[in-house]
């Protein structure tokens, strides 16, 4: 009692109950001398358990602190979950401290409305590599192109150094990796439409909102399959990259000069496409492209028998000028394919989060494919 | 290629059940566009074989919303994440069967359409042995990209099908 009370202030972790029993006490370091001589002049003896009390909470606060970043670790992340735009930015962020050395982020531009534009870089060092461009996202509302973005883009740090094709296309290449391309949409989609494909930029002789930008390229701007009508869901914009968006892609991909692959992901049909979209003209080189599509969707519906089928864009879907795979292309970018995900229409653009994950993981051999050949097939 | 009537095509295709992959049909039909594209294509078609019997799951649907006190009310089928109730399911399916007819009426050889949403469905309470659900669809056509909201009507009976008025 007389160590409790002032001037002792002692905090007993273990009351004194009976004679011969112990008792626990804690003891402010400016009361230390008094509080020994109090005991000694008792005749009470004492140990010092813990030497600093402060040196332990500051050890534990450090370590829930760790823990808690564990806790949004990429292997506790749901994969199987569509995600918010604030999620998937603060998963990049977690993607990066997991994987230093390996994964970087890099902010290549800003949207209309101001919001980062951001780029996982997969890298094993060296200077400028050739590189390979993937990009999720970039019409909104294919929620499961960015769902299947963030668990390719962990797929891929995961098997650097466990999957023997991966590694080597990381030992000599880099991977620059798009997930939300189109932010202010992916937005829009979940605040107020779910349904929004184009960006969100104010169109200056129009009410309606946004430009589509898979027609905003240059390449063949402006022709058969993209829409001069501001309402239009296939709007190509008032010129060719007058979206920020696009833009910053074209200005990136150019002045790294050294991409080799342009991979861009949409959804629905089920299709592996390469130029062109804007003219009915083969690609000159159609042959290598059909054939590497032919065997990449063969690998791709090893996995589940998904079907896919492939082919030049205005063969298979339809024509579309201004597409990002024939300004790629058209820019000496050889191997640009885009990619149309499950599935066929029962569900399209809802596609259930009950196959993200399948899908993800049909997709994988099917760009495994496509980036081995581009390893192996240097120019 | 007809000339003066427009285009036709011939068809074989496979069914398949969407609630059962592996139950198939066998299907032959005839499409015929006409020219202008002011009317809807004409259909023929066989069958070979017959499609799955669903008296008794059609039976207890019709019963469960026969005995209702109040009228279903629904927005938003599938959801943003793709979901769909249990108990919501007959209705989707009910909108995917009206959507094919209200497709139909509305395709040419250059449209591609598929039922991306149901909006908005209310069931409209009928004294007659019918079921009539107001639905308010949303159509994603595959060309133009375009989002179309389209009004139905559908009266439904377990024994006398599905009848659409737009």
């Amino acid at each position: 009692q007389a160590l409790s009370s002032p001037p002792h202030q002692v905090d007993f972790w273990r009351h004194p109950t009976s004679p011969g029993q112990p008792a626990d006490l804690w003891v402010p370091f400016p009361g230390l001398q008094a509080v020994k001589v109090f005991l000694e002049s008792n005749n009470i003896s004492y140990r010092i358990m813990i030497e600093d009390v402060q040196e332990l909470l500051d050890e534990e606060k450090k370590t829930m602190m760790k823990s808690k970043r564990i806790n949004r670790s990429t292997s506790t992340f749901d994969y199987a979950s569509y995600h918010t735009i604030d999620e998937i930015y603060d998963w990049m962020d977690v993607l990066v401290d997991d994987h230093p050395g390996l994964v970087s982020k890099l902010q290549i531009g800003q949207s209309y409305e101001n919001r980062p534009l951001y780029v996982l870089k997969f890298s094993t060092g060296g200077s400028n590599r050739p590189a390979i461009w993937l990009d999720t996202g970039i019409h909104s509302r294919e929620w499961i192109t960015q769902a299947t973005g963030i668990w390719t883009a962990n797929k891929i740090a995961k098997e650097y150094g466990q999957d023997p094709s991966i590694t080597a296309i990381l030992d000599s290449m880099d991977i620059f990796f798009e997930i939300i391309t189109n932010p202010d949409g992916f937005a829009f989609t979940h605040s107020s439409n779910r349904l929004w494909r184009k960006t969100r930029s104010i169109n200056a002789s129009s009410n309606c909102v946004g430009v589509d930008p898979n027609r905003n390229w240059d390449a063949g701007f402006g022709g058969s399959g993209s829409s001069s009508n501001p309402c239009s869901e296939t709007y190509h914009g008032p010129y060719a990259h007058s979206e920020r968006e696009v833009k910053s892609i074209v200005d990136f991909i150019l002045s790294h000069g050294n991409v080799k692959s342009v991979i861009s992901i949409h959804s629905y049909s089920q299709m592996l496409l390469f130029p062109y979209g804007y003219k009915t003209a083969p690609a000159p080189d159609h042959q290598e492209l059909n054939e590497l599509a032919k065997k990449a969707v063969g690998d791709l519906a090893a996995v589940y028998g998904t079907k896919y089928t492939y082919g030049s864009i205005a063969d298979t879907i339809y024509m579309a000028a201004g597409t990002t795979v024939d300004w790629a292309y058209d820019n000496g970018v050889k191997y640009s394919f885009t990619f149309e995900l499950r599935d066929m229409g029962r569900y399209g653009f809802l596609l259930p989060s009950s196959q993200i994950i399948p899908t993800a993981t049909e997709t994988w051999p099917a760009l495994l494919d496509i980036m081995v050949h581009v390893l192996e097939h240097p120019y | 290629d007809i000339d003066g009537v427009g285009q036709k095509y011939h068809l074989e295709l496979v069914l398949e059940d969407l609630l059962d992959k592996d139950s198939t049909v066998n299907c032959t039909a005839e499409v015929l566009y006409h020219l202008g594209n002011n009317i809807p294509p004409d259909v023929q078609f066989t069958i070979e074989g017959e499609l799955k019997n669903a008296e008794e799951a059609d039976n207890i649907f019709y019963n469960r919303i026969k005995s209702l006190e109040k009228e279903l009310v629904a927005e938003n089928i599938p959801d943003s994440h793709g979901n769909v109730s249990p108990e919501m399911e007959p209705v989707h399916l009910l909108a995917w069967v009206a959507s094919g007819y209200v497709i139909w009426q509305n395709s040419t050889e250059n449209t591609k359409f598929q039922l991306a949403q149901i909006k908005h469905v209310k069931q409209v309470k009928r004294s007659d042995e019918y079921l009539e659900f107001d639905y308010t669809i949303l159509l994603h056509e595959m060309v133009s990209q375009e989002i179309i909201p389209w009004q139905m009507t559908v009266l439904w009976h377990p024994q006398h099908g599905v009848q659409v008025t737009q």
